[in-house]
């Protein structure tokens, strides 16, 4: 018999429910958002015996309310007619807390097998659950797993392909006489009234309960028919009932006292949490950009190599000289430089999900609270800001971190002032061209402009942006876990995998875009860039940079090429002015005076290097902001936005300097 | 009392929630009800706080500490 089953998961947040859907469905998942926001849902397939599963990972909820977004909408998926079985994923050494998700689960009347997960860690401190009396509490079967050590799989599957045709005469929960009588009182009234509805008796609850869009959509018929909120009552009795479980089920309560508390006494020491958390990310840091650094090196070697073999392959092939040029100095130049990059994005992301995975993460938030929270920003807002003086593409996709969509917005819009790396060859170059042994100092100056600036913005948007209700801090510490090999290298994996397609495919375009803009004119191919098309756009935009001593069509092309990544500004640079390597003797010198001789000097570099940290992101960012918001009219806005910050910054700067340079 | 000011790793339990809304609701579906006992593990100078109950550990501002009436000993 070849039956098709599909199943949910659900679970408490850090029940290990991920890293067992992981453990059956492997690395193929289908990740996707629901339509509109950004709550996510994994699906895989796997086959047993003669059962082929369809697989999905639902948020991690504590209750299914109308409080939240994740839980509207996970229960609103779990009463489609299309979920057989429910796997209800409880951390067994939290056991209290996890099964109040599980009576409410159980209420939804589709057929429910309770997953006992982490029993490894159970063992460990101790403790002992009665497995025979525990499922005949709760009515349902109860399957002790270890998603981490990969025991009890196979056990679980199979009781849930026999739990689909037993699993309905599991008993739902009952409550005192007084709201039972409630409850089917509700239940006629909706028969008569609304039919099809089903499961009544759920609904008949939630009305009980006031839930909010319960109410919504049926209160109407059942006016009258309540007289008060049973809320209470019902969330007390729920609980009551947990804690006659919990001393029939628990034996021998933890002997150990978990590692937890004594690890916790550090991380979250009221003096040392922070300077313990600044030390934590320095190493992070070092790891990404030495580490990164070396093999960046090589990966660019690599590419060079690569560059060279394609040039010499169409020579061969006798290619055009259009076509080898559009292959070799746009596409391969651009994406390989894209390319470079993923060592550095590896090794960060396996760092963060390291420390995500082992637990680390929310005692950040909690640690740094009170700071951040100053400036409108939640604790965890702190790592994607890091994380962006390195690049901004994972800082953006790092703002995930943040469960409120407004700090998510607000910390993806401050993250491009956090000047990221690739910014770092234009303030090098200019400083020490025009600024002599002042220039570490010159360069050093644009880090904390930007960091300032992006306080204030992020100051001034949290005044601006309602609150509504203020987002106040409440969040589980889970238990300190080794980190999962297979968690972290999916997670990793799924990471890399999207730099190098999203980020990819938008490099690969803007490459051949400015290759044309740069190398084509109205006469066809030209031999001198003065006369291609970019050199044009760049005059129609003299007259704007001009006040911010700008002005000049070469370095227009060149903060138009920066769009596609500030690297580029630097390379255009040399080509636009025709610089072979500053470092030979006597090129930094001529080439001053020769711009020097157009009007650009010192002032003017410094306009040049304030309006590169603050202007319109990268291509690659832009992408990714688009896809993190999912808005475009949020990520154009941005644009704009840092467009003109950019534009105002420079101007200030060359017009107060000129005044007092005179 | 409330929470703000219970003592560090002392035993309490809940009297009644203040706050209302939605975190209300998030708090009594983990458990935080009147009578559930509960202890303060640590604080910080902001009054941002962790505390443990039915076997969980959370950190939650001062404004929501403050608003969780508690009294000393458990309720039994």
């Amino acid at each position: 018999m070849n039956e098709r089953l599909h199943v949910g998961f659900v679970g408490n947040p850090n029940c290990g429910k991920t890293t067992l859907f992981n453990a059956y469905t492997g690395a193929k998942l289908k990740v996707a958002n629901w339509p509109g926001v950004t709550v996510e849902k994994k699906e895989g397939a796997m086959k047993y015996h003669d059962h082929t599963f369809k697989l999905v990972d639902l948020p991690g909820i504590y209750s299914l309310t109308s409080y939240t977004m994740e839980e509207k909408l996970t229960r609103e998926y779990l009463l489609e007619d299309d979920v057989d079985v429910i796997i209800d994923v409880a951390d067994a050494s939290a056991l209290e807390r996890n099964l109040y998700l599980t009576l409410s689960a159980i209420e939804l009347e589709k057929p429910v097998v309770l997953a006992l997960n982490m029993m490894d860690i159970v063992e460990e401190r101790g403790m002992e659950i009665d497995l025979h009396r525990l499922p005949e509490m709760l009515g349902i079967p109860v399957i002790p797993v270890s998603a981490r050590k990969k025991t009890g799989l196979d056990i679980l599957i199979h009781a849930v392909a026999h739990h689909k045709t037993e699993g309905f005469d599991q008993k739902p929960f009952h409550y005192s006489k007084e709201i039972e009588n409630k409850i089917n009182e509700l239940i006629e009234v909706l028969t008569k009234k609304v039919p099809g509805l089903e499961p009544k008796r759920w609904y008949a609850i939630k009305l009980l309960e006031n839930d909010e869009e319960i109410v919504r959509q049926y209160g109407e018929y059942v006016h009258g028919h309540i007289d008060r909120n049973y809320e209470n009552d019902i969330v007390r009795q729920k609980y009551n009932y947990i804690e006659e479980i919990m001393k029939e089920v628990l034996v021998n309560k933890e002997k150990k006292e978990a590692s937890t508390d004594k690890i916790d006494h550090y991380m979250t020491h009221p003096i040392w949490g922070v300077p313990i958390f600044l030390g934590i990310m320095a190493f992070v840091f070092f790891l990404t950009f030495t580490i990164g650094d070396f093999l960046k090196g090589y990966l660019e070697m690599g590419v060079d190599i690569f560059s060279h073999g394609i040039f010499e392959l169409l020579q061969y092939l006798r290619v055009g000289h259009v076509m080898t040029s559009l292959i070799v100095d746009g596409i391969i130049a651009g994406v390989g430089g894209i390319l470079s990059f993923l060592p550095n994005i590896f090794i960060l992301f396996l760092a963060l999900a390291f420390l995500e995975d082992s637990g680390y993460m929310s005692r950040v938030a909690y640690v740094m609270d009170g700071i951040m929270g100053k400036l409108g920003l939640s604790g965890r807002a702190f790592i994607p800001m890091l994380l962006g003086f390195g690049c901004s593409v994972p800082a953006v996709m790092a703002s995930r971190v943040l469960e409120d969509e407004r700090d998510r917005k607000r910390t993806i819009l401050i993250t491009p002032f956090m000047s990221c790396s690739a910014k770092l060859p234009v303030y090098v170059t200019f400083s020490s061209l025009f600024f002599g042994k002042y220039a570490m100092l010159c360069a050093y100056s644009m880090y904390v402009i930007g960091l300032l600036l992006g306080i204030l913005v992020a100051f001034v948007h949290s005044k601006i942006v309602s609150h509504g209700e203020d987002n106040p801090l409440l969040i589980e510490l889970p238990d300190y876990k080794m980190p999962n090999a297979n968690t972290i290298s999916i997670y990793v994996g799924e990471k890399v995998k999207d730099y190098l397609s999203k980020a990819g495919t938008t490099i690969f375009i803007a490459s051949i875009v400015v290759w044309i803009i740069l190398n084509f004119g109205s006469h066809g191919m030209v031999e001198d860039m003065a006369d291609s098309f970019g050199a044009t756009f760049g005059r129609f935009l003299v007259p704007i940079l001009a006040p911010a001593g700008l002005g000049l069509w070469q370095i227009g092309v060149m903060l138009i090429s920066g769009l596609a990544a500030k690297e580029v500004v630097i390379s255009s640079f040399f080509v636009l002015f025709g610089i072979s390597s500053l470092t030979a003797p006597g090129v930094a010198e001529s080439t001053v005076s020769m711009m020097e001789g157009m009007g650009f000097g010192a002032l003017n570099a410094y306009a040049l290097m304030v309006f590169t940290l603050l202007y319109t992101p990268c291509l690659a960012t832009v992408a990714t902001i688009k896809r993190e918001t999912n808005s475009w009219r949020w990520t154009i806005g941005m644009l704009i936005f840092q467009l003109v910050i950019a534009w105002i910054c420079a101007v200030l700067v060359f017009q107060v300097g000129s005044f007092f340079i005179g | 009392m409330t929470l703000k000011q219970a003592g560090i790793e002392e035993q309490y339990s809940i009297k009644q929630l203040l706050m209302g809304g939605s975190t209300q609701r998030r708090l009594e579906a983990l458990g935080m009800i009147p009578g559930t006992e509960i202890t303060v593990l640590g604080r910080r100078k902001n009054g941002t706080l962790i505390y443990k109950m039915r076997g969980t550990r959370y950190a939650i501002g001062k404004g929501i500490a403050e608003k969780i009436e508690i009294q000393k000993g458990a309720d039994r």
